[in-house]
């Protein structure tokens, strides 16, 4: 039996300005079956389901969506209500979900009558329920999302679409804020879903996830469809190759024996303004010639973390010493005057001042270097020497130094940092996420220049929700989980994961 | 259907052209209240034109009204560019004029050379300390600067009223609520003979100049521009947000007090409760139309000052309300403000969004 089509893409394309983000793009799915969409960052994964979605309006190409008769038609582009209508849900990587209310209310939040007198909620909550049976998609219903764990939330966003009647799910990079075992639950779900006539796209750049997992995988490159291929015929040297162009590049990592202790955070212990905020008397020592990595689920201490590192918040109590030498009252100042370089999780909004030129933002951290200004008057000629050398030395490319940074892509933006933190040569380093949304060329380029630092001699905090790159790159690794440090005992994916989840190993 | 897409940068043309294109624009739609008015609009504008460029005496009249406009321009566009919003230069231009009779009118009886350098430097100090304070209330308690500086223009508006009925009242005045006379030798002096137009419009320009090489050239300029554009990465990038906030805070209430400075010891001579019809709100308007920038603050007063000074020209000439100058004013702000959208977005019109069969 040939398997029913449920939807077509049918030569999508869309540019924004100069940019390509999709080009002549066609995608056959089956009902009751996972495609995989894969591709780097930036390849217009999340465009081409925008379209569909009807948040973009393609400039040409078609899309027809098989209707309760399984009749393909075609789907009037360009509204999201049509979409809906059709039966097409969508999970954004970041959740639409009023945190406030309850999971209930935010399932059926509108999709009931505007002027209705009064809501049914005893048949809203038995449809929901019936849904959770089918699916496995468990959720508490009657709590504040706001109280609701990631996984959950997730699951909650699930049932929306599902309440509303989709027949195709759009999943946008689900597993990103998941551990390892929230995103097994996750599949096991979608399984169960799928076995119930679901069809599911499933956007990702996890190879291992993907062919764990889908029934057939099409890669994106560059905007263009580059390849197609039933899962069962794919192995991940040949979806990597097909995502990047050529072959991954690896970053290569000797043993070297660590060096002297460059940073100690003793009982360090912050009271955030939030839990993602906070740490319960953490210590940490980092070595010259070390990678410490920090693994574990976005909103666990890490950014407290970093915070107290870059100098942006003073411990309530505990010591922070670098090199040996205790900061009080740290400032982000007094650290990098101590020789500790920081790469924010926020690039565009903590890295970059992006109205103001490459060539200044290269220069923000050292306005005191009489190199870079005499007698309170910038030393214009100086800072674009400066800029225009960095530039050449860590490949920053975009219209040019004189240009506003925010011109520049991701990439290169993490790139101008990495020339502004690198070139100070710093003692310690504060690497925040530091591949996160970086295409795998520039991801693999900013490891490299990790090691490179790490040879030179300087010591490394990397924070990453990526356990891979933490898996490649660090020497020692710790979990963080509600605002506490635990050193993982060994460099098993799996027992790390159940400790990012807190489950006792 | 209209969509607005997000320009990659914006050009150079548009941040001239867009101020130009506003002011036109401005005068055109002023045309219909005129033309309503029985008035033939040409004509008008004609009128307008002579009553500010007709005479050298019509000239130094524009000056004159434009002095006041480029401090406190200058006042506004300084702090908005570190986005401090300071609102209060009306009351901090009263400050500088209060502080500049308290000391200027008999207190001391000095050599203009010593008197005149004390005279600005206190009304630019009390102008500072009045923006001072809410700056510090917006860091300590992050008490609206927006809020806080507007509302203090009425409570130092009636401090004034205060004073001038009380310590500061003019002996001699026969009881009006106006203060006694600054020293003759304390007076910015006049740049011509005959004229209003006095030296407080050559340290209004110098003081443009000195801002705009500032911005562009100095490590203060370039903090100031980081933390006003992203505070977030200037506070990473180790800069001291909170420094640079007092200081553009103290300079931009400088400036504003040099505006009340200026007109009291440079044009009245004494104050009264009605120095000001609006100058530091105004000068709201002007840092805007300058797009911010120290020097379009100065071209932006004398254009400002023109539409003013040429509207009571035309209003003389031609029995046409002279509050049509507020109007042509308001409406190239409108305009400017549109533009700045314009500048920063584009429009597209694509083919409707219907079903793409």
């Amino acid at each position: 039996m040939t398997p029913k089509t449920v939807l077509t893409l049918t030569g999508l394309s869309k540019r924004f300005g100069p940019v390509i983000a999709n080009d002549d793009v066609s995608l056959t799915l089956h009902k009751g079956e996972v495609l995989a969409l894969l591709g780097e960052n930036g390849a217009g994964k999340t465009t081409l389901m925008n379209m569909l979605f009807g948040h973009y309006l393609p400039d040409a190409g078609r899309v027809e969506v098989a209707d309760a008769q399984g009749i393909l038609e075609p789907l009037p582009l360009g509204h999201p209500q049509a979409a809906l209508a059709a039966g097409i849900g969508m999970v954004h990587q970041h959740f639409a979900l009023a945190e406030n209310i309850n999971a209930l209310d935010n399932i059926t939040l509108g999709s009931e009558p505007l002027l209705a007198l009064r809501r049914n909620r005893a048949a809203a909550r038995a449809r929901i329920e019936g849904i959770i049976a089918r699916s496995g998609l468990k959720a508490p219903l009657d709590v504040p999302v706001g109280q609701l764990s990631v996984g959950e939330r997730q699951r909650v966003e699930i049932l929306k679409a599902l309440y509303r009647d989709a027949r195709i799910l759009v999943l946008d990079e689900p597993t990103a804020v998941l551990t390892p075992q929230e995103a097994d639950t996750l599949f096991s779900n979608i399984r169960a879903m799928v076995a119930d006539g679901l069809s599911v796209i499933f956007i990702s750049h996890k190879l291992r996830e993907v062919l764990a997992f889908s029934d057939r995988i099409a890669v994106l490159r560059h905007g263009k469809k580059v390849g197609e291929m039933a899962t069962t015929e794919a192995d991940e040297a040949k979806i990597a190759r097909m995502m990047v162009g050529a072959d991954t590049p690896k970053v290569a990592r000797d043993q070297i024996a660590a060096g002297a202790p460059v940073l100690s955070l003793t009982n360090v212990a912050v009271k955030g303004r939030s839990e993602r905020e906070s740490l319960e008397h953490v210590s940490l020592t980092v070595n010259a010639r070390e990678i410490v990595g920090i693994a574990g689920i976005s909103g666990n201490g890490q950014s407290g973390l970093a915070r107290v590192i870059a100098g942006l918040t003073t411990p309530d109590a505990g010591t922070v010493a670098v090199d040996g030498a205790a900061i009080e009252n740290p400032t982000p100042a007094r650290m990098v005057e101590a020789g500790v370089g920081r790469i924010p999780e926020d690039r565009h909004h903590e890295g970059i001042v992006g109205a103001m030129s490459v060539a200044e933002n290269m220069v923000i951290e050292r306005l005191d270097d009489p190199d870079i200004q005499s007698m309170g008057l910038l030393r214009r000629e100086a800072i674009s020497e400066n800029a225009a050398r960095l530039a050449t030395a860590y490949d920053v490319r975009g219209p040019g130094v004189g240009a506003p940074a925010r011109l520049l892509s991701g990439g290169n933006i993490q790139k101008l940092i990495l020339a502004r933190v690198f070139e100070r040569s710093p003692r310690l380093i504060l690497a925040n996420q530091p591949t996160r949304g970086l295409d795998m060329g520039a991801a693999a380029a900013v490891g490299q220049r990790l090691l490179e630092a790490r040879a030179r001699g300087a010591g490394i905090v990397l924070i990453s929700e990526d356990l891979d790159e933490i898996l490649g790159l660090a020497d020692r690794i710790f979990v963080i989980r509600d605002g506490q440090l635990t050193q993982a005992p060994t460099t098993e994916r799996e027992q790390i994961g159940l400790m990012m989840a807190g489950v006792a190993a | 259907m209209i969509r607005i897409e997000p320009r990659a940068a914006t050009s150079k043309t548009f941040s001239i052209g867009v101020p130009v294109l506003s002011a036109l624009i401005a005068l055109g739609f002023a045309a219909i209240p005129l033309m309503a008015a029985g008035a033939n609009p040409i004509t008008a504008y004609g009128e307008m034109f002579k009553g500010v460029f007709g005479s050298v005496f019509s000239i130094t009249e524009m000056l004159t009204r434009a002095t006041p406009l480029i401090f406190t321009g200058l006042a506004a566009a300084l702090a908005f560019r570190a986005k401090l919003w300071n609102i209060g230069g009306e009351g901090q231009l009263y400050l500088g004029a209060m502080a500049a009779v308290a000391i200027g009118s008999g207190v001391l009886d000095i050599s203009g050379v010593l008197l005149i350098p004390i005279i600005i430097l206190l009304g630019a100090a009390a102008g500072a300390a009045g923006m001072a304070a809410p700056t510090y209330l917006k860091i300590r308690f992050g008490a609206d600067e927006v809020v806080t500086t507007l509302l203090l223009n009425f409570i130092i508006l009636i401090f004034v009223q205060m004073m001038l009925e009380g310590p500061l009242q003019d002996p001699m005045g026969l009881g009006w609520p106006q203060s006694a006379p600054v020293l003759d030798q304390g007076m910015l002096p006049p740049l011509m003979d005959r004229m209003r137009v006095h030296s407080g419009l050559i340290l209004a320009v110098v003081l443009a100049v000195i801002a705009q090489f500032m911005l562009a050239r100095s490590v203060w300029g370039f903090k100031l521009r980081a933390v006003g554009e992203n505070a977030a990465a200037a506070r990473h990038a180790g800069i001291n947000v909170k420094r640079s906030l007092y200081g553009v805070a103290i300079i931009s209430g400088g400036l504003a007090g040099l505006a009340g400075v200026s007109e009291v010891a440079g044009l009245k001579g004494y104050l009264t409760a009605d120095l000001s019809p609006g100058f530091g709100y105004t000068g709201i308007v002007v840092a805007m139309l300058a797009g911010l920038s120290p020097i379009g603050v100065v071209i932006a007063a004398l254009f400002i000052a023109s539409v003013f000074v040429g509207a009571d020209g035309m209003s003389r000439a031609m029995g046409v309300s002279s509050f049509l100058a507020d109007l042509v004013v308001s409406v190239s702000l409108l305009c400017v403000l549109v533009g700045g959208f314009i500048a920063k977005y584009r429009i597209v019109r694509s083919e409707k969004a219907g079903s793409a069969t």
